[in-house]
C-alpha cells in the first residue's frame, strides 16, 4: 500500500511538471474555460439576474468541458512517444499509475474552479452564501471528474481514435456529478432553495466509487 | 536444447535454464498473425541478434518477450513465467527499447532518467548513481542533462532513451534497432553497453539490420521471416544460411 502510494506520488508530480513546463492549463484551458462562461453571458443577454440563477449549472457545464482537455492532455502525454508502454514495464502497478494521474487532474481542476469561481462572481454577479459547502462540493466532484476521466481515457485510448471517443464515453457517465454539483451549488450560491449537503453526499460516495473502481479497472483499461 | 519449468527462480537460469522460451507462439497485430507459430530458445547470459527484412515480426517478437503482447497460441515462457498469466511479472524484470523514444518531451533528460529511475523502484543515492553512469556512458554530459528533450535531436533523443533503460540493469535486454539515428560515437556506446550487459550476465536481443556491427556482438543470429524462425545459427555458419532465408520473408 505504502509503495503504491509512493508511485502515484511519483506519476502526479511528473505529471504536474509537466504541466507546470508546459502550460497548458494556463494558456490553453483556463483561457478556454473563461472564454465559456463569457459566451454564456452574451447567450443569456448579459441579465445578471438569470446569470445569477443559472450561474451554478453554467459554472459546472464550464468545469466539464474544460475536464475533457484536461483529461485528454493527461492521456497524449503518456502516448505521444509511446511512454505508455514504459509505465507498464516499469513495475509500477496499474493502481498507482491510475491514482497518480488522476491526483494530477484534480489538482488542475482545483486550480481551474478557483478561476471559475472568480469568474462566475466577477461576470454574473454570484454572491457565496455558504462557502464550507462550496469548497466541500468543488473537491468532491473535482474528485469524481478526476478519476472517472481518467479511467475513460484510458478506455478510449485502448479503442483507437480517443480524441473523438473520449467526450462521447465520458460526458454520459458524469451527468450524475452535473446534476449534483449544480444542486450543491445551488444552495452554496443562494440559487434555489435545495438541500445541498444531501447532493455533497451523492457526489462524495461518487467521488469514492469512482475512486476504487478506476484504482481496479484501470490495469485492465491498459492492457492490450 | 534446454529444459524449463514455469516459476523457476533466476538462479536456476545462471545454470543454463532458458530465459525465454518460445513453442509455435502466436501474437497477433489486430487480426494479423503478426508470428505465426515461432520457435525459439535463449538461454541466461546469451547476446542473440535477430534479423530480418521489414515485416517479419522482430519487433513483434520483442514485445512479446517484454510480456507487452499476449501470445495468441502456443507456449511462451519468460524467465520462468508463462506469459499468458503472468505477464507483468516478466515486464518489471525486462527492459525494452522499441522504436520510440518513450520520453517526456516537456521534461529534462535528468529528469527524464530519474523519472524511469525512480519508476522501476530505485531510490536516493542508488538512483542518482545509477542515472549517473547510464547518462555518462551514453554520452550525456551535463549541458545536456539539464534540456528538455523537445529541443534535443533524434540521436541525442535515442541516447536519453537508451540511457533511461540502462538505469534499470534489466535480467532481459530488448532492443530493436538500438544503432538507428546515432552517430559512430552513439553506437560505440552501445555496443559497449551490451557488451557490459552481457558480462554481468544479462541476457540481450538485439533486432537490427546492421549485420556487420552486431556480428561482433553475437555469437547466434536468428533470422525470422514471415512470422516464424527460419534460421538459427552462429555467426560463423551464418553467411551461407543467412542469405537463403532472408530473402523469403513477407513484407506484411
Amino acid at each position: 500500500m505504502r509503495e503504491m502510494f509512493s508511485d502515484a506520488r511519483l506519476v502526479a508530480a511528473k505529471d504536474l511538471r509537466i504541466e507546470a513546463r508546459s502550460r497548458v492549463l494556463v494558456n490553453q484551458v483556463a483561457p478556454f474555460a473563461l472564454l465559456v462562461l463569457v459566451l454564456f453571458g452574451f447567450a443569456l443577454d448579459a441579465d445578471q439576474r438569470t446569470l445569477r440563477t443559472f450561474a451554478p449549472g453554467l459554472f459546472w457545464v464550464t468545469v466539464l468541458l474544460a475536464a475533457l482537455l484536461a483529461v485528454a492532455r493527461s492521456a497524449s502525454v503518456e502516448h505521444s512517444d509511446d511512454a505508455h508502454s514504459g509505465l507498464r514495464l516499469s513495475g509500477m502497478s496499474p493502481s498507482s499509475v491510475f491514482l497518480g494521474k488522476a491526483a494530477a487532474v484534480f489538482v488542475q481542476l482545483m486550480v481551474l474552479e478557483v478561476l471559475l469561481t472568480l469568474g462566475i462572481v466577477v461576470l454574473y454577479g454570484s454572491e457565496i452564501d455558504d462557502p464550507v459547502l462550496m469548497s466541500l462540493t468543488a473537491v468532491a466532484a473535482a474528485v469524481a471528474v478526476a478519476t472517472t476521466g481518467t479511467l475513460y481515457a484510458a478506455l478510449a485510448s485502448g479503442l483507437g481514435a480517443r480524441e473523438t471517443l473520449l467526450p462521447i464515453l465520458l460526458l454520459p457517465v458524469l451527468a450524475p456529478v452535473l446534476i449534483g454539483a449544480t444542486r450543491a451549488f445551488d444552495d452554496a450560491l443562494g440559487a434555489a432553495a435545495v438541500d445541498g449537503w444531501a447532493w455533497l453526499g451523492l457526489l462524495a460516495v461518487f467521488g469514492l466509487v469512482a475512486t476504487v473502481l478506476g484504482a481496479l479497472a484501470h490495469g485492465a483499461m491498459i492492457e492490450d | 536444447m534446454h529444459g524449463f519449468r514455469v516459476g523457476e527462480s533466476v538462479h536456476r537460469y545462471r545454470g543454463g535454464v532458458s530465459v525465454v522460451e518460445l513453442r509455435g507462439a502466436v501474437a497477433l497485430l489486430g487480426r494479423f498473425p503478426a508470428l505465426s507459430g515461432i520457435d525459439l530458445s535463449v538461454d541466461a547470459g546469451e547476446t542473440v541478434l535477430i534479423q530480418g527484412p521489414n515485416g517479419a515480426g522482430k519487433t513483434t517478437l520483442l514485445q512479446l518477450c517484454a510480456g507487452l503482447l499476449r501470445p495468441a497460441g502456443g507456449a511462451a515462457v519468460v524467465l520462468g513465467h508463462d506469459l499468458n498469466v503472468e505477464r507483468r511479472a516478466v515486464r518489471r524484470r525486462v527492459g525494452l527499447l522499441g522504436h520510440a523514444t518513450g520520453l517526456y518531451g516537456d521534461l529534462t533528460v535528468a529528469e527524464n532518467i530519474a523519472f524511469w529511475a525512480r519508476a522501476a523502484g530505485l531510490t536516493g543515492s542508488e538512483a542518482r548513481s545509477r542515472a549517473a553512469t547510464a547518462a555518462g556512458l551514453m554520452g550525456l554530459d551535463d549541458r545536456l542533462l539539464s534540456r528538455s528533450v523537445n529541443v534535443l535531436s533524434a540521436g541525442q533523443r535515442r541516447r536519453t532513451s537508451i540511457a533511461a533503460l540502462a538505469v534499470r540493469r534489466p535480467e532481459l535486454w530488448l532492443l530493436d534497432e538500438p544503432h538507428a539515428g546515432l552517430d559512430q560515437a552513439g553506437r560505440d556506446a552501445v555496443d559497449s553497453l551490451i557488451r557490459d550487459a552481457a558480462a554481468a550476465g544479462a541476457t540481450v536481443l538485439v533486432s537490427s539490420h546492421e549485420l556487420e556491427r552486431v556480428r561482433s556482438l553475437s555469437p547466434r543470429i536468428v533470422t525470422v521471416a514471415a512470422g516464424m524462425v527460419v534460421g538459427d545459427t552462429s555467426a560463423g555458419e551464418h553467411g551461407a544460411a543467412g542469405s537463403d532465408t532472408t530473402g523469403g520473408g513477407s513484407d506484411a
